[in-house]
């Protein structure tokens, strides 16, 4: 059977630009969250969030392309760049190579900023919008500019699946991989929605947390004083090739994806299963489609958006599935630092799952002073730490009940 | 500012080309690397900078950098 290993790493989150300011970051218990700054917070309710701050969009997007595409798009074509460098791929040497790469970068939603400012426009001052609007905002513009970057012309689209759309995306290419639809992929996840209408909006739902005096400690997963999810920004793509290729070519090989579930909890539009049973069977697919036994896992780099509802389903989850192997494994959110990058989220905690591989460190739950821990699992407290790590589960869950799980394996 | 100056500052912005290539007889499409939605796009801020109306089937007829400065002279002055 085809194998999947990944051979490139790109991040651009509110931790920084670039892997090694995110691994830094997280070694270091830093959170990314701090007060809007990208837009006026005086008639919004939730005033903090995780902002890329230094991101300097003329070393990555050409000027001419900047304002025709959201900001979903520049960060994904970061994420990318930097990717396809780690990985050594040279689309133009290699003849061939682009027919065989496929392009799929999920995305949760889309430019909603760019969607409430040309509204405003069509019905404030003027009829005529830029031709520019829809391809900057659409979800799957993130891919398209990505394969255009590059001449990738492989399939190309994107999976919508809110909070999960990132983790969906690894998953299914790593599919096109293994059946032989392709033999590389840039595979990950963006999203940007900062703007009013998505702070008032995810607010109407009560998802957000209001710690806005604090917003270093406002993430908190699965800690009693949690009160809902930090809205980020960030995306992340990593370059998966088929193994006989990349060892072919010397090419790095951060980590293997050695599983993949997918399931939906058939139950409702926000909230999860409580029983967690969704979570749990996509846990238990994973697990399958790998062949690896549940005590193999070292570690899950969880879901955990610190909302008090979906922190506890997991938790009941992740006991349901290693039944008494969960009291020895490490469970961390790294949200705790990064807030909920929604689309990008499952990509973003791809790439911390396979530098906990390969740094043999699990990272740290911060702020979790006070734990709600009904099922006595080890969050990781604080401080990150060192162990002896083979296998990685990381969770993605989404609103309308969807669930994706992939399972990363250090590679020797 | 000219017209002739701030039309040529709106392309180079717009465009993204260098200063030195919006010459009088360029084309938007055949010199300066545009593509439709791009002419659209310059329309809407010569629009927006010289406060005037371009009409869709007036659109069409402006393919240069001096077809652009003739149109805004004429409509400013009426």
């Amino acid at each position: 059977m085809r194998k999947v290993v990944v051979t490139g790493l790109g991040v651009v989150s509110p931790l920084g630009v670039g892997i090694e300011k995110n691994w830094n970051s997280i070694l270091n218990s830093i959170s990314g969250i701090d007060h809007i700054k990208a837009i006026p917070t005086e008639s919004l309710d939730v005033k903090i969030a995780g902002e890329v701050t230094d991101f300097a969009i003329d070393d990555w997007v050409p000027k001419k392309e900047q304002k025709k595409t959201g900001r979903f798009i520049h960060l994904a074509l970061a994420s990318a760049k930097q990717a396809i460098e780690s990985s050594g791929l040279d689309f133009e040497k290699e003849e061939g190579l682009r027919e065989r790469t496929g392009t799929l970068i999920g995305v949760g939603i889309g430019s909603l900023r760019i969607i409430e400012e040309n509204a405003v426009r069509l019905h404030n001052e003027v009829k005529r919008l830029s031709p520019f609007f829809i391809p900057a905002v659409i979800a799957n513009s993130a891919s398209g500019q990505v394969s255009i970057k590059w001449g990738l012309k492989g399939p190309n689209f994107s999976t919508v699946s809110a909070c999960a759309s990132g983790a969906h995306a690894i998953g299914e290419s790593s599919r096109w991989i293994r059946e032989g639809i392709c033999d590389v992929c840039i595979s990950g996840g963006a999203e940007s929605v900062i703007s009013a209408l998505a702070f008032q909006g995810f607010h109407a739902m009560r998802a957000l947390s209001t710690r806005n005096d604090e917003p270093k400690k406002a993430s908190r997963p699965w800690d009693k004083d949690r009160d809902g999810f930090i809205l980020s920004e960030g995306s992340a793509v990593l370059v998966l090739e088929e193994e006989q290729r990349a060892k072919k070519r010397n090419a790095p090989i951060y980590a293997e994806l050695v599983g993949y579930g997918a399931s939906s909890d058939a139950h409702h539009i926000a909230a999860p299963e409580p029983e967690g049973k969704g979570a749990s069977l996509a846990m238990e697919q994973a697990l399958k489609s790998a062949g690896v036994a549940k005590e193999e896992v070292n570690y899950i780099n969880a879901h955990g958006t610190s909302t008090p509802a979906g922190d506890v389903a997991e938790a009941k989850a992740i006991s349901s599935v290693f039944k008494d192997h969960s009291q020895k494994l490490w469970v961390s959110s790294t949200k705790s630092m990064t807030g909920h990058t929604l689309g990008a989220a499952g990509a973003i905690e791809s790439v911390i799952s396979i530098f906990s591989l390969r740094h043999q460190m699990a990272p740290p739950t911060i702020n979790l002073d006070n734990p709600d821990n009904e099922y006595n699992l080890d969050f990781v407290p604080h401080k990150a730490r060192e162990g002896k790590l083979n296998i990685v589960l990381n969770n993605s869950f989404g609103f309308g009940g969807t669930n994706a799980c992939l399972l990363f394996k250090k590679y020797s | 500012m000219s017209i002739e100056e701030k039309v040529t500052s709106i392309i180079v912005d717009q465009l993204g080309v260098e200063k030195d290539k919006v010459k009088p007889e360029a084309s938007f499409v055949d010199d300066l690397g545009a593509d439709s939605m791009d002419v659209v796009e310059l329309v809407m801020a010569f629009e927006d900078n010289f406060s005037v109306q371009i009409p869709d089937q007036e659109e069409n007829n402006i393919r240069t950098v001096q077809d652009a400065i003739d149109f805004i002279k004429e409509n400013q002055k009426a």
